[in-house]
Protein backbone atom coordinates (compact mmCIF):
# COMPACT_ATOMS: atom_id res chain seq x y z
CA UNK A 1 0.00 0.00 0.00
CA UNK A 2 1.59 3.48 -1.02
CA UNK A 3 1.72 5.54 2.42
CA UNK A 4 0.72 9.67 1.35
CA UNK A 5 3.53 12.02 1.89
CA UNK A 6 4.92 13.03 5.17
CA UNK A 7 4.25 16.57 4.52
CA UNK A 8 0.81 15.62 3.44
CA UNK A 9 -0.04 13.69 6.19
CA UNK A 10 1.19 16.30 8.46
CA UNK A 11 -0.71 19.24 7.00
CA UNK A 12 -4.36 16.77 7.11
CA UNK A 13 -3.70 16.34 10.83
CA UNK A 14 -2.86 20.06 10.83
CA UNK A 15 -6.31 20.91 9.07
CA UNK A 16 -8.33 18.59 11.08
CA UNK A 17 -7.00 19.95 14.41
CA UNK A 18 -7.88 23.24 13.55
CA UNK A 19 -11.55 22.39 12.26
CA UNK A 20 -11.92 20.07 15.27
CA UNK A 21 -10.91 23.30 17.50
CA UNK A 22 -12.71 25.88 15.47
CA UNK A 23 -15.62 23.51 16.22
CA UNK A 24 -14.86 23.69 19.98
CA UNK A 25 -14.34 27.23 19.99
CA UNK A 26 -15.76 27.64 23.46
CA UNK A 27 -13.56 24.96 25.14
CA UNK A 28 -10.56 27.16 24.07
CA UNK A 29 -11.44 30.29 25.46
CA UNK A 30 -11.40 28.78 29.01
CA UNK A 31 -8.09 28.85 29.46
CA UNK A 32 -7.47 32.33 27.84
CA UNK A 33 -10.37 33.41 30.34
CA UNK A 34 -8.09 32.15 33.08
CA UNK A 35 -5.17 33.39 32.17
CA UNK A 36 -7.06 37.13 32.27
CA UNK A 37 -8.57 36.02 35.55
CA UNK A 38 -5.43 34.52 37.36
CA UNK A 39 -3.38 38.19 36.43
CA UNK A 40 -6.12 39.66 37.98
CA UNK A 41 -6.22 38.59 41.12
CA UNK A 42 -2.47 39.40 41.71
CA UNK A 43 -3.48 42.82 42.55
CA UNK A 44 -5.99 42.06 44.30
CA UNK A 45 -4.15 40.11 46.47
CA UNK A 46 -0.82 41.52 46.74
CA UNK A 47 -2.01 45.52 46.72
CA UNK A 48 -2.53 47.53 43.43
CA UNK A 49 0.73 49.47 43.73
CA UNK A 50 2.41 50.17 40.50
CA UNK A 51 5.98 49.92 41.20
CA UNK A 52 5.38 46.67 43.37
CA UNK A 53 2.89 45.05 40.36
CA UNK A 54 6.40 46.75 38.00
CA UNK A 55 8.09 44.47 39.72
CA UNK A 56 6.48 41.49 39.96
CA UNK A 57 5.05 41.65 36.21
CA UNK A 58 7.16 39.05 34.80
CA UNK A 59 7.42 36.19 36.83
CA UNK A 60 3.36 36.59 37.51
CA UNK A 61 2.77 36.68 33.51
CA UNK A 62 5.16 33.71 33.00
CA UNK A 63 3.24 31.86 35.83
CA UNK A 64 -0.20 32.72 34.64
CA UNK A 65 0.62 31.48 31.12
CA UNK A 66 1.80 28.22 32.50
CA UNK A 67 -1.17 27.49 34.49
CA UNK A 68 -3.05 28.45 31.39
CA UNK A 69 -1.49 25.94 29.16
CA UNK A 70 -1.25 22.94 31.98
CA UNK A 71 -5.01 23.94 32.46
CA UNK A 72 -5.39 23.23 28.35
CA UNK A 73 -2.86 19.84 28.07
CA UNK A 74 -4.85 17.86 29.91
CA UNK A 75 -7.98 18.15 26.80
CA UNK A 76 -4.67 17.43 23.92
CA UNK A 77 -4.81 13.79 23.25
CA UNK A 78 -7.99 12.85 25.39
CA UNK A 79 -10.75 12.61 23.09
CA UNK A 80 -8.71 11.40 20.56
CA UNK A 81 -7.65 8.75 22.71
CA UNK A 82 -11.41 7.91 23.84
CA UNK A 83 -13.00 7.76 20.41
CA UNK A 84 -10.60 5.58 19.13
CA UNK A 85 -9.15 8.19 16.65
CA UNK A 86 -5.26 7.61 18.32
CA UNK A 87 -5.28 3.92 17.49
CA UNK A 88 -6.13 4.72 14.28
CA UNK A 89 -3.33 7.14 13.85
CA UNK A 90 -1.01 4.82 15.29
CA UNK A 91 -1.64 1.93 12.76
CA UNK A 92 -1.49 4.57 9.84
CA UNK A 93 1.74 3.72 9.43
CA UNK A 94 2.60 7.10 9.33
CA UNK A 95 5.84 7.56 12.14
CA UNK A 96 4.29 8.42 14.97
CA UNK A 97 6.77 11.60 15.94
CA UNK A 98 4.96 13.15 13.39
CA UNK A 99 1.48 13.00 14.21
CA UNK A 100 2.39 14.04 18.01
CA UNK A 101 4.01 16.46 16.48
CA UNK A 102 1.04 17.99 14.40
CA UNK A 103 -0.69 18.05 16.79
CA UNK A 104 1.41 19.88 19.36
CA UNK A 105 2.18 22.43 16.80
CA UNK A 106 -1.61 23.02 16.56
CA UNK A 107 -1.75 22.84 20.29
CA UNK A 108 0.40 26.08 20.33
CA UNK A 109 -1.37 28.05 17.80
CA UNK A 110 -5.00 27.73 19.63
CA UNK A 111 -3.88 27.73 22.87
CA UNK A 112 0.29 29.29 23.06
CA UNK A 113 -0.60 31.66 19.78
CA UNK A 114 -2.93 33.70 21.91
CA UNK A 115 -1.59 34.06 25.29
CA UNK A 116 1.37 35.86 23.28
CA UNK A 117 -1.59 37.94 21.12
CA UNK A 118 -2.80 38.82 24.98
CA UNK A 119 0.03 39.47 26.58
CA UNK A 120 0.79 43.44 25.91
CA UNK A 121 -2.97 44.00 27.87
CA UNK A 122 -1.45 41.69 30.25
CA UNK A 123 1.86 43.96 30.40
CA UNK A 124 -0.20 47.20 30.89
CA UNK A 125 -2.41 45.32 33.70
CA UNK A 126 0.46 44.78 35.35
CA UNK A 127 2.45 47.39 34.80
CA UNK A 128 5.56 46.47 32.80
CA UNK A 129 7.87 49.20 31.91
CA UNK A 130 7.34 49.81 28.30
CA UNK A 131 11.07 48.70 28.01
CA UNK A 132 10.15 44.75 29.11
CA UNK A 133 6.88 44.58 26.44
CA UNK A 134 9.00 43.82 23.68
CA UNK A 135 11.10 41.55 25.57
CA UNK A 136 7.80 39.84 27.32
CA UNK A 137 6.34 38.96 23.73
CA UNK A 138 9.97 37.64 22.15
CA UNK A 139 10.45 35.29 25.59
CA UNK A 140 6.47 34.31 25.37
CA UNK A 141 7.10 34.12 21.55
CA UNK A 142 10.02 31.22 21.85
CA UNK A 143 9.49 30.27 25.07
CA UNK A 144 4.87 28.55 24.46
CA UNK A 145 6.08 26.29 21.65
CA UNK A 146 8.70 24.74 24.80
CA UNK A 147 5.41 24.87 27.13
CA UNK A 148 3.55 22.81 24.15
CA UNK A 149 6.54 20.65 23.52
CA UNK A 150 7.23 19.69 27.31
CA UNK A 151 3.54 19.30 28.27
CA UNK A 152 2.71 17.14 25.17
CA UNK A 153 4.92 14.16 27.00
CA UNK A 154 3.24 14.44 30.20
CA UNK A 155 -0.18 14.66 28.13
CA UNK A 156 0.63 11.69 26.58
CA UNK A 157 2.06 9.71 29.60
CA UNK A 158 -1.90 10.76 31.59
CA UNK A 159 -4.33 10.36 28.87
CA UNK A 160 -5.05 6.78 29.32
CA UNK A 161 -5.78 7.96 33.45
CA UNK A 162 -9.24 8.56 34.42
CA UNK A 163 -7.64 11.50 36.61
CA UNK A 164 -4.99 12.33 34.49
CA UNK A 165 -4.95 16.36 34.47
CA UNK A 166 -3.61 16.85 38.29
CA UNK A 167 -0.85 14.42 37.85
CA UNK A 168 -0.33 16.16 34.31
CA UNK A 169 0.56 19.15 36.53
CA UNK A 170 2.60 17.31 38.78
CA UNK A 171 4.82 16.30 35.77
CA UNK A 172 5.61 19.53 34.16
CA UNK A 173 5.94 22.09 36.37
CA UNK A 174 8.92 20.87 37.65
CA UNK A 175 9.88 20.67 33.95
CA UNK A 176 9.24 24.16 33.64
CA UNK A 177 10.98 25.91 35.77
CA UNK A 178 14.16 26.69 33.73
CA UNK A 179 12.03 27.91 31.14
CA UNK A 180 10.92 30.10 33.64
CA UNK A 181 13.52 31.35 35.23
CA UNK A 182 15.28 32.59 32.01
CA UNK A 183 12.09 34.34 30.37
CA UNK A 184 11.49 35.98 33.48
CA UNK A 185 15.01 37.27 34.10
CA UNK A 186 15.23 38.06 30.81
CA UNK A 187 12.22 40.51 31.01
CA UNK A 188 13.72 41.45 34.10
CA UNK A 189 17.16 42.41 33.02
CA UNK A 190 15.15 44.55 29.64
CA UNK A 191 13.10 46.23 32.12
CA UNK A 192 16.36 47.52 33.92
CA UNK A 193 18.26 48.43 30.88
CA UNK A 194 20.62 45.02 30.70
CA UNK A 195 21.70 43.09 27.98
CA UNK A 196 19.18 40.06 27.75
CA UNK A 197 20.12 38.17 24.42
CA UNK A 198 21.78 35.72 26.39
CA UNK A 199 18.43 34.58 28.08
CA UNK A 200 16.65 34.96 24.98
CA UNK A 201 19.07 32.55 23.37
CA UNK A 202 19.75 29.94 25.71
CA UNK A 203 15.47 29.66 25.51
CA UNK A 204 15.83 29.28 21.69
CA UNK A 205 18.33 26.69 22.09
CA UNK A 206 16.15 24.92 24.81
CA UNK A 207 13.33 25.60 22.20
CA UNK A 208 15.17 23.71 19.49
CA UNK A 209 16.21 20.90 21.85
CA UNK A 210 12.79 19.97 23.01
CA UNK A 211 11.56 20.47 18.47
CA UNK A 212 13.72 17.62 18.12
CA UNK A 213 13.79 15.42 21.38
CA UNK A 214 9.77 16.08 22.89
CA UNK A 215 7.84 14.46 19.85
CA UNK A 216 9.48 11.54 20.05
CA UNK A 217 9.49 11.38 23.89
CA UNK A 218 5.50 11.73 23.60
CA UNK A 219 5.11 9.17 20.48
CA UNK A 220 7.01 6.50 22.96
CA UNK A 221 4.41 8.18 25.50
CA UNK A 222 1.34 7.64 23.65
CA UNK A 223 2.29 3.72 22.50
CA UNK A 224 2.92 2.72 25.90
CA UNK A 225 -0.63 4.31 26.95
CA UNK A 226 -2.08 2.69 24.02
CA UNK A 227 -0.63 -0.67 24.91
CA UNK B 1 27.39 -18.53 25.00
CA UNK B 2 29.33 -15.28 25.92
CA UNK B 3 29.83 -14.87 29.58
CA UNK B 4 27.93 -11.03 29.31
CA UNK B 5 25.37 -12.40 27.36
CA UNK B 6 24.65 -15.00 29.79
CA UNK B 7 24.88 -12.68 32.85
CA UNK B 8 22.09 -10.56 31.01
CA UNK B 9 19.99 -13.52 30.39
CA UNK B 10 20.06 -14.51 34.06
CA UNK B 11 19.41 -11.04 35.34
CA UNK B 12 16.50 -11.08 33.16
CA UNK B 13 15.22 -14.44 34.74
CA UNK B 14 12.83 -13.74 38.21
CA UNK B 15 13.58 -16.71 39.88
CA UNK B 16 17.61 -16.04 39.23
CA UNK B 17 17.57 -12.51 40.16
CA UNK B 18 15.32 -13.19 43.43
CA UNK B 19 17.83 -15.78 44.34
CA UNK B 20 20.97 -13.82 43.75
CA UNK B 21 19.67 -10.25 45.42
CA UNK B 22 18.46 -12.51 48.34
CA UNK B 23 22.52 -13.56 48.88
CA UNK B 24 23.81 -9.91 47.93
CA UNK B 25 21.63 -7.80 50.16
CA UNK B 26 22.99 -9.50 53.74
CA UNK B 27 26.52 -8.64 51.99
CA UNK B 28 25.50 -5.26 51.16
CA UNK B 29 23.72 -4.57 54.61
CA UNK B 30 27.10 -5.63 56.68
CA UNK B 31 28.97 -3.39 54.14
CA UNK B 32 26.37 -0.32 55.26
CA UNK B 33 27.06 -1.08 58.87
CA UNK B 34 30.45 -1.40 58.75
CA UNK B 35 31.52 1.90 57.11
CA UNK B 36 28.43 3.84 58.52
CA UNK B 37 30.28 2.64 62.11
CA UNK B 38 33.81 4.29 60.90
CA UNK B 39 31.80 6.98 59.29
CA UNK B 40 29.75 8.17 62.22
CA UNK B 41 32.74 7.45 64.29
CA UNK B 42 35.39 9.76 62.83
CA UNK B 43 32.80 12.09 61.74
CA UNK B 44 30.82 12.73 65.20
CA UNK B 45 34.19 11.83 67.67
CA UNK B 46 37.16 12.10 65.25
CA UNK B 47 37.30 15.00 63.05
CA UNK B 48 37.85 18.17 64.22
CA UNK B 49 35.14 21.02 64.81
CA UNK B 50 34.86 23.94 61.83
CA UNK B 51 36.79 26.59 62.76
CA UNK B 52 33.86 28.87 61.09
CA UNK B 53 30.76 26.17 61.44
CA UNK B 54 31.97 25.12 64.45
CA UNK B 55 30.14 21.77 65.46
CA UNK B 56 27.46 22.10 63.15
CA UNK B 57 29.91 21.13 60.38
CA UNK B 58 28.91 17.33 61.34
CA UNK B 59 25.48 17.68 59.66
CA UNK B 60 27.39 17.44 56.96
CA UNK B 61 28.91 14.02 56.67
CA UNK B 62 24.94 12.85 56.50
CA UNK B 63 24.05 15.76 54.37
CA UNK B 64 26.37 15.80 51.27
CA UNK B 65 26.48 11.78 51.21
CA UNK B 66 22.23 11.80 50.89
CA UNK B 67 22.71 14.83 48.38
CA UNK B 68 25.12 12.78 46.02
CA UNK B 69 22.97 9.85 46.45
CA UNK B 70 20.06 11.26 45.93
CA UNK B 71 21.22 13.03 42.50
CA UNK B 72 22.68 9.38 41.38
CA UNK B 73 19.68 7.33 42.24
CA UNK B 74 17.75 9.69 39.75
CA UNK B 75 20.70 8.79 37.02
CA UNK B 76 20.42 5.26 37.87
CA UNK B 77 16.71 5.31 37.55
CA UNK B 78 17.01 6.99 34.27
CA UNK B 79 19.52 4.14 33.20
CA UNK B 80 17.78 0.96 34.42
CA UNK B 81 14.32 2.78 33.08
CA UNK B 82 16.12 3.13 29.67
CA UNK B 83 17.26 0.00 29.70
CA UNK B 84 13.73 -1.70 30.31
CA UNK B 85 12.56 0.46 27.55
CA UNK B 86 14.33 -0.58 25.15
CA UNK B 87 15.00 -3.92 25.81
CA UNK B 88 11.88 -4.91 28.04
CA UNK B 89 13.55 -6.17 30.29
CA UNK B 90 11.30 -6.66 33.55
CA UNK B 91 13.44 -6.90 36.12
CA UNK B 92 14.93 -3.51 34.98
CA UNK B 93 11.17 -1.45 35.30
CA UNK B 94 11.22 -3.36 39.40
CA UNK B 95 14.65 -2.13 39.90
CA UNK B 96 13.41 1.48 38.32
CA UNK B 97 10.67 1.85 39.95
CA UNK B 98 12.07 0.28 43.33
CA UNK B 99 14.29 3.08 43.04
CA UNK B 100 12.47 6.09 43.65
CA UNK B 101 11.26 5.84 47.11
CA UNK B 102 14.87 5.41 48.21
CA UNK B 103 16.04 7.94 45.90
CA UNK B 104 12.85 10.28 47.55
CA UNK B 105 14.11 9.41 50.65
CA UNK B 106 17.41 10.60 50.41
CA UNK B 107 16.28 13.82 48.76
CA UNK B 108 14.12 14.55 51.71
CA UNK B 109 17.36 13.51 54.05
CA UNK B 110 19.46 15.74 52.21
CA UNK B 111 16.71 19.13 52.36
CA UNK B 112 16.10 18.31 56.08
CA UNK B 113 19.69 18.03 56.73
CA UNK B 114 20.44 20.70 54.88
CA UNK B 115 17.93 22.82 56.49
CA UNK B 116 18.92 22.00 60.11
CA UNK B 117 22.57 23.02 59.07
CA UNK B 118 21.50 25.68 57.89
CA UNK B 119 19.83 27.48 60.63
CA UNK B 120 23.09 27.68 62.95
CA UNK B 121 25.15 28.47 59.42
CA UNK B 122 23.05 30.81 56.98
CA UNK B 123 20.48 31.92 59.86
CA UNK B 124 17.39 30.51 58.96
CA UNK B 125 16.18 27.56 57.95
CA UNK B 126 15.18 27.88 54.56
CA UNK B 127 16.32 30.26 51.63
CA UNK B 128 16.16 30.10 47.89
CA UNK B 129 19.60 29.53 47.55
CA UNK B 130 20.24 27.46 44.07
CA UNK B 131 21.10 23.71 45.12
CA UNK B 132 18.32 23.57 47.82
CA UNK B 133 15.87 25.03 45.26
CA UNK B 134 17.17 22.07 42.12
CA UNK B 135 17.15 19.75 45.82
CA UNK B 136 13.53 20.66 46.15
CA UNK B 137 12.77 20.47 42.04
CA UNK B 138 14.15 17.16 42.37
CA UNK B 139 11.93 15.96 45.38
CA UNK B 140 9.17 17.04 43.03
CA UNK B 141 10.36 14.80 40.16
CA UNK B 142 10.57 11.98 42.42
CA UNK B 143 7.20 12.78 43.71
CA UNK B 144 5.98 12.54 39.90
CA UNK B 145 7.47 9.26 38.92
CA UNK B 146 5.86 7.86 42.24
CA UNK B 147 2.40 9.45 41.38
CA UNK B 148 2.46 8.28 37.84
CA UNK B 149 3.42 4.84 38.57
CA UNK B 150 0.39 4.37 41.39
CA UNK B 151 -1.99 6.50 39.25
CA UNK B 152 -1.52 3.00 36.46
CA UNK B 153 -3.74 0.06 37.41
CA UNK B 154 -1.44 -2.60 35.25
CA UNK B 155 1.96 -2.79 37.53
CA UNK B 156 4.12 -3.37 33.83
CA UNK B 157 2.56 -0.68 32.23
CA UNK B 158 3.23 1.60 35.02
CA UNK B 159 6.70 0.89 35.54
CA UNK B 160 7.20 1.86 32.34
CA UNK B 161 5.34 4.78 31.97
CA UNK B 162 7.36 6.04 35.47
CA UNK B 163 10.67 4.69 33.33
CA UNK B 164 9.98 7.25 30.53
CA UNK B 165 8.93 10.36 32.81
CA UNK B 166 12.33 9.35 34.38
CA UNK B 167 14.27 9.49 31.22
CA UNK B 168 12.74 12.85 30.88
CA UNK B 169 13.63 14.03 34.11
CA UNK B 170 16.86 13.30 33.76
CA UNK B 171 16.89 14.95 30.34
CA UNK B 172 15.88 18.01 32.33
CA UNK B 173 17.90 17.62 35.12
CA UNK B 174 21.36 19.07 34.67
CA UNK B 175 19.39 22.36 32.54
CA UNK B 176 16.83 22.76 35.70
CA UNK B 177 20.60 22.39 37.82
CA UNK B 178 21.88 25.34 36.03
CA UNK B 179 19.31 27.44 35.22
CA UNK B 180 18.62 27.63 39.01
CA UNK B 181 22.38 27.85 39.78
CA UNK B 182 22.49 30.93 37.60
CA UNK B 183 19.35 32.53 39.01
CA UNK B 184 20.24 32.60 42.67
CA UNK B 185 23.21 31.25 44.61
CA UNK B 186 24.62 31.34 48.45
CA UNK B 187 25.29 27.73 48.32
CA UNK B 188 29.01 27.65 49.24
CA UNK B 189 31.03 25.95 45.93
CA UNK B 190 31.82 21.95 45.81
CA UNK B 191 34.88 21.40 47.96
CA UNK B 192 35.15 17.91 46.28
CA UNK B 193 35.75 18.46 42.26
CA UNK B 194 37.11 15.69 39.74
CA UNK B 195 40.39 17.74 40.13
CA UNK B 196 40.91 17.38 43.80
CA UNK B 197 39.24 18.38 46.76
CA UNK B 198 39.69 21.37 49.02
CA UNK B 199 38.89 19.49 52.29
CA UNK B 200 41.40 18.34 54.84
CA UNK B 201 41.52 14.53 55.30
CA UNK B 202 40.39 14.65 58.96
CA UNK B 203 36.86 15.65 57.19
CA UNK B 204 37.09 13.71 54.12
CA UNK B 205 37.59 10.30 55.18
CA UNK B 206 34.36 10.40 57.31
CA UNK B 207 32.54 12.08 53.81
CA UNK B 208 33.90 9.26 52.03
CA UNK B 209 33.08 6.34 54.52
CA UNK B 210 29.84 7.98 54.53
CA UNK B 211 29.31 7.82 50.68
CA UNK B 212 29.74 4.59 50.44
CA UNK B 213 27.78 3.38 53.44
CA UNK B 214 24.78 4.62 52.02
CA UNK B 215 25.26 3.19 48.88
CA UNK B 216 25.52 0.19 50.30
CA UNK B 217 22.03 1.00 52.34
CA UNK B 218 20.48 2.16 48.93
CA UNK B 219 21.61 -1.13 47.35
CA UNK B 220 20.69 -3.20 50.06
CA UNK B 221 17.36 -1.36 49.97
CA UNK B 222 16.83 -1.18 46.13
CA UNK B 223 17.42 -5.24 46.27
CA UNK B 224 15.05 -5.84 48.62
CA UNK B 225 11.98 -3.84 47.63
CA UNK B 226 12.84 -5.84 44.09
CA UNK B 227 12.44 -8.64 45.17
CA UNK B 228 9.45 -7.81 47.42
CA UNK B 229 7.76 -6.10 44.05
CA UNK B 230 8.60 -9.35 41.80
CA UNK B 231 6.93 -11.92 44.29
CA UNK B 232 3.88 -9.59 44.03
CA UNK B 233 4.20 -9.18 40.40
CA UNK B 234 4.54 -13.28 40.09
CA UNK B 235 2.04 -14.47 42.97
CA UNK B 236 0.72 -17.06 40.58
CA UNK B 237 3.36 -18.09 38.68
CA UNK B 238 5.61 -21.57 39.56
CA UNK B 239 8.20 -20.77 41.00
CA UNK B 240 6.75 -18.38 43.86
CA UNK B 241 4.31 -20.96 44.31
CA UNK B 242 7.44 -23.78 44.65
CA UNK B 243 9.46 -20.60 47.07
CA UNK B 244 6.12 -20.54 49.24
CA UNK B 245 5.41 -23.89 49.52
CA UNK B 246 8.95 -24.84 50.07
CA UNK B 247 12.48 -25.58 50.89
CA UNK B 248 13.92 -23.77 48.08
CA UNK B 249 15.32 -20.33 49.76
Amino acid sequence: MSQPALSTAFLALLRRDFLLAYRRRAELLQPLVFLLVVVTLFPLGVGPSPQLLAKIAPGVIWIAALLATVLSLDSLFRSDYEDGTLEQMVLSGQPLALIALARIVAHWLVAGLPIILLSPLLALWMNLPDAGVPVLIKSLAIGTPVLSLIGAIGGALTVSLKRGGQLLSLLVFPLYVPLLILATSAVSAAVSGLPYNGQLGLILAGMIAALTLAPFATAAALKLSLS
Amino acid sequence: MNPIYLFFHKTGSPPWFYRFAGKLIPWLWAGFVVLTAIGLYLGLLRAPPDYQQGESVRIMYLHVPAAWLSMMIYGMMAVTGFIALVWRIRIMEVLTISSAPVGAAFTIIALVTGSLWGRPTWGTYWVWDARLTSELVLLFLYIGVIALYNAYDEPRKAARAAALMAIVGAVNLPIIHYSVMWWNTLHQGSSIGTSGSSIHPSMLWPLVFMAFAFKFYYGANLLSRARLKLLAQDHRKRWVQELLSGKEK
